[in-house]
């Protein structure tokens, strides 16, 4: 930077830098399992509504496509955002390392052209298509939404775990194995783990507004197909999560030592090390507050050796290539976030199945829809404190042993100004997003569940076309503005 | 292979212009299309064609990004060092223009809707002019590579780069109205397929004097790429010309049928042309194509992206618009 501006605003880069790609990121994750998931969730009520003529399931099916044209788009816009902030804060790690961790995106690309195309094929194609022809585009959109995350994932294991290059002298990557890069050894447990995420909070989040609406008296047939839908499709989820989770904790164990013991807040290599519900780890190396379970962190570790397993410490290893000790409490204590509610929500999940077994039906206590109202928020929390932990625990890293946070970042001391900016944007974005889905749902309650609500009704006589839409080459001109103008 | 790499890179970048552009030019449409009256029925129009493909367009960008920053990781982080503002401020416009086109459509007071159209349109605008002042920046050798960022200023505010910011605005208009003409037809409203005629022309016209006078801020800040363009690129100039011109007197002749490929074809050769002008170029007169090349095991990822999106993108979006073309995507479900 150069004249007035840059030197009176110059400040120093890598915190903003870190801030704003954290912030960014943190905001894009709640919108990306909405696309991945929730079209599922669609299609399902989409097949019921056609296979078994259930108009509630058709209507949901139809007015999940609308909510989420709004939140694929906010999505879409968000997710481009982090493309250019590769660039715009981490320059010296995309030029240096761009030739190998930008090989998955080469595939997300493609998976996001598809998903954008069929999205909106179906989104739009409801009333024309015919309705099991509207059915079948929304299914690429499900695939695409799948393997599209697992590539994104790729490029966040690869820098956990930075494979299929080869440098030279200078520390220049000068051949790259596509294949092991993109399937380096942390990519499957890591994209399952994110993938599955996407199934937890989608199901759990839209279950949870139905819950809120049950609770508001709102216990009408459509309420209930809505929640159990989704519900269900978020309690499957959850056993599986806590399954791949628990292996991924073991390669970390095995792979990411120093991640693992700031995980479980280990100064130094030991056995019989206790997990330490919440507490706090000091810079002597104590432990603090919290509740100690004896010899659970190594029996979890490595059941096999039971709590004799050992745990390296953070001590093995020097202080500038291991976190903080404040980030490890912040890593210990999302670590401890995500297991806890992942483990509510495990016991909702059991509540709800316990209930289908004996009585054939959900839950009917009040308590339960409370709790369950909760279980999007929940679900949400516990994915981003277990990407904080993905995150933080890798620190100093950017790219694991190989290249620190701090040397990718740009050297651009007016990055700030963007910061505050997008910190301002985004929080306007999150507002209006929420506000626009709650004022979709009220118009969709004013206009009730009637008759018109038919899709696939190609002889839909045009002057019951709503505002914006002249489908039809003889539809009605301008005035159809709800508002006085 | 670098070679290859880098044509997919400038035949994304002129998809993205041709159907990303339009989505932009619409935008620039709206923002001129008066009162919340008059511009009723043109942004419905405006509306109606770009609700269903502007998401899937939107990617190319994508596409292009991942292409720049995998093949030529070098060239991606010179010019995101050197174009920090102007890159910060298209990001940021690209936020706020897809949510707000998102949201005006679920909103009906004349109010929420006149606010986020607003944010729609501005940035419609603003974010062209960013990227044709990148690609300015680009042309007129103010990127250096190594590492070190040009000057943060003078990178994009300059003759070429005001050129180019300019250039994108008015090509994104010129191509969106000529689209809008064929989509007014489509929905059988004649009177607003005249009224995008008429803006075709106009817009038309004015990136004709735009690119004479472009031809003397080359001459004086850009050498090497005007160089380039009159030797090697020089059959794509004439091809760029002619099917501007062609495509005019088309559209004055009320023919707006062929209108449209002409336009796209004018646009098209003059992407092209900026490519072959500024080679063996990436960064002229820095980073060559080949010296900026990713190991050959990316560049054959790249290769095999570029088939699968051959194979399963474009079918893809040949369906999108065959069925948006016939009217079968009227609107987003029951709403």
């Amino acid at each position: 930077m150069n004249g007035f501006v840059g030197t009176i605003l110059a400040v120093n880069p890598v915190p903003w830098a870190r801030g704003q790609m954290a912030f960014t990121l943190a905001v894009h994750i709640i919108l990306v399992p909405l696309g991945v998931s929730w079209a599922a969730l669609a299609l399902i009520a989409n097949y019921r509504g056609i296979r078994r003529n259930d108009k509630d399931a058709m209507l949901l099916a139809e007015r999940w496509s609308n909510y989420m044209a709004v939140t694929f788009a906010v999505g879409a816009v968000t997710g481009t955002v982090l493309t250019f902030e590769f660039g715009l804060l981490w320059p010296r790690f995309m030029g240096q390392w761009g030739e190998a961790f930008g090989v998955p995106f080469a595939f997300e690309g493609i998976f996001f052209f598809t998903e954008a195309i069929f999205l909106s094929i179906y989104i739009f194609g409801w009333r024309r298509l015919k309705p099991w022809a509207h059915f079948w585009t929304g299914v690429p959109v499900v695939f695409t939404g799948i393997l599209g995350s697992a590539s994104v994932v790729a490029a966040n294991a690869w820098m956990n775990d930075p494979s299929g290059f080869t440098l030279n002298s200078a520390g220049e990557v000068v051949a790259v194995d596509p294949w092991k890069v993109i399937f380096n050894d942390a990519m499957p447990l890591m994209s399952l783990h994110m993938i599955i995420a996407a199934y937890v909070v989608g199901g759990f989040l839209v279950a949870s507004v139905y819950a809120f609406a049950m609770l508001r008296g709102r216990r009408d047939r459509y309420h209930r197909v809505g929640f159990l839908i989704a519900f269900t499709v978020g309690a499957i989820a959850i056993p599986i999560q806590m399954g791949v989770g628990d292996s991924l904790a073991r390669w970390v164990y095995n792979n990411q030592p120093t991640k693992f013991a700031a995980i479980e807040m280990v100064a130094n290599t030991e056995s019989d090390v206790p997990e330490v519900l919440f507490g706090h780890l000091n810079s002597d190396g104590t432990v603090t507050g919290g509740i100690p379970i004896p010899g659970l962190a190594s029996w979890l570790s490595d059941p096999a050796t039971g709590k004799g397993t050992v745990i390296q410490g953070l001590n093995a290893v020097p202080a500038n290539t291991r976190p903080t000790i404040a980030q490890v409490n912040v890593v210990h204590l999302s670590w401890d976030i995500m297991i806890g509610l992942g483990t509510l929500l495990m016991l909702l999940a059991i509540w709800y199945a316990a209930c289908w077994i004996f009585r054939r039906d959900m839950p009917r206590s009040k308590l339960f829809l409370r709790i369950a109202s909760c279980a999007g928020v929940a679900a949400i929390v516990a994915m981003e404190a277990g990407w904080v932990v993905s995150e933080v625990g890798r620190q100093p890293w950017m790219v694991y042993n190989l290249m620190t946070v701090e040397e990718s970042a740009t050297a651009n001391t007016g990055i700030w100004v963007m910061s505050v900016l997008v910190g301002v944007l985004y929080i306007g974005l999150a507002i209006t997003t929420v506000l626009i889905l709650r004022k979709m749902s009220r118009r969709f309650r004013e206009r009730g569940n009637g008759a018109h609500d038919v899709p696939y009704g190609p002889s839909e006589p045009p002057d019951t076309e709503p505002c914006a839409a002249a489908p039809t080459d003889d539809a009605e001109p301008a005035e159809d503005v709800e508002a006085p103008v | 292979m670098a070679t290859a790499v880098a044509l997919v890179l400038f035949l994304a970048i002129t998809a993205y212009a041709v159907f990303g552009g339009a989505d932009f030019g619409a935008g620039f449409w709206d923002l001129v299309a008066g009162g919340a009256r008059r511009g009723d029925r043109p942004r419905e129009i405006i509306d109606q064609s770009i609700a269903p493909v502007w998401e899937a367009n939107h990617v190319w960008l994508i596409f292009i990004f991942v292409v720049l920053w995998s093949g030529f990781s070098e060239a991606y982080a010179s010019i995101t060092l050197t174009l920090f503002v102007p890159l910060a401020i298209a990001a940021l416009g690209i936020v706020l223009r897809g949510s707000s086109f998102a949201f005006r459509k679920t909103v009906f007071t004349t109010r929420d809707r006149r606010n986020f159209g607003a944010a729609f349109a501005i940035s419609s605008v603003i974010v062209p002019y960013c990227m044709g002042a990148c690609a300015g920046a680009v042309a007129s050798g103010r990127v250096p590579t190594g590492g070190v960022a040009g000057d943060p200023v003078h990178s994009w505010i300059n003759p070429t780069s005001i050129l180019g910011g300019v250039l994108a605005v008015l090509v994104c208009a010129y191509v969106a109205a000529v689209y809008l003409v064929w989509d007014s037809r489509r929905l059988g409203d004649t009177v607003m397929a005249d009224y995008f005629r008429r803006r075709a022309v106009v817009a038309a016209v004015v990136t004709g004097i735009v690119l004479v006078v472009g031809i003397f801020v080359l001459h004086a800040d850009a050498p090497y790429v005007f160089d380039g363009l009159a030797s090697r690129a020089l059959p794509l100039v004439i091809l760029s010309g002619i099917c501007g011109a062609a495509s005019l007197i088309l559209l004055v002749r009320n023919a707006a049928h062929y209108a449209r490929a002409l336009a796209v074809g004018a646009v098209a050769s003059v992407i092209i042309g900026w490519g072959v002008a500024q080679w063996p170029y990436m960064l002229p007169t820095s980073l060559k194509v080949a010296d900026a090349a990713a190991p050959s095991g990316t560049l054959s990822t790249l290769v095999v992206a570029t088939v699968m999106l051959v194979l399963i993108v474009v079918p893809g979006f040949a369906l999108l618009y065959h069925l948006d073309q016939r009217s079968l995507l009227p609107e987003e479900g029951i709403d």
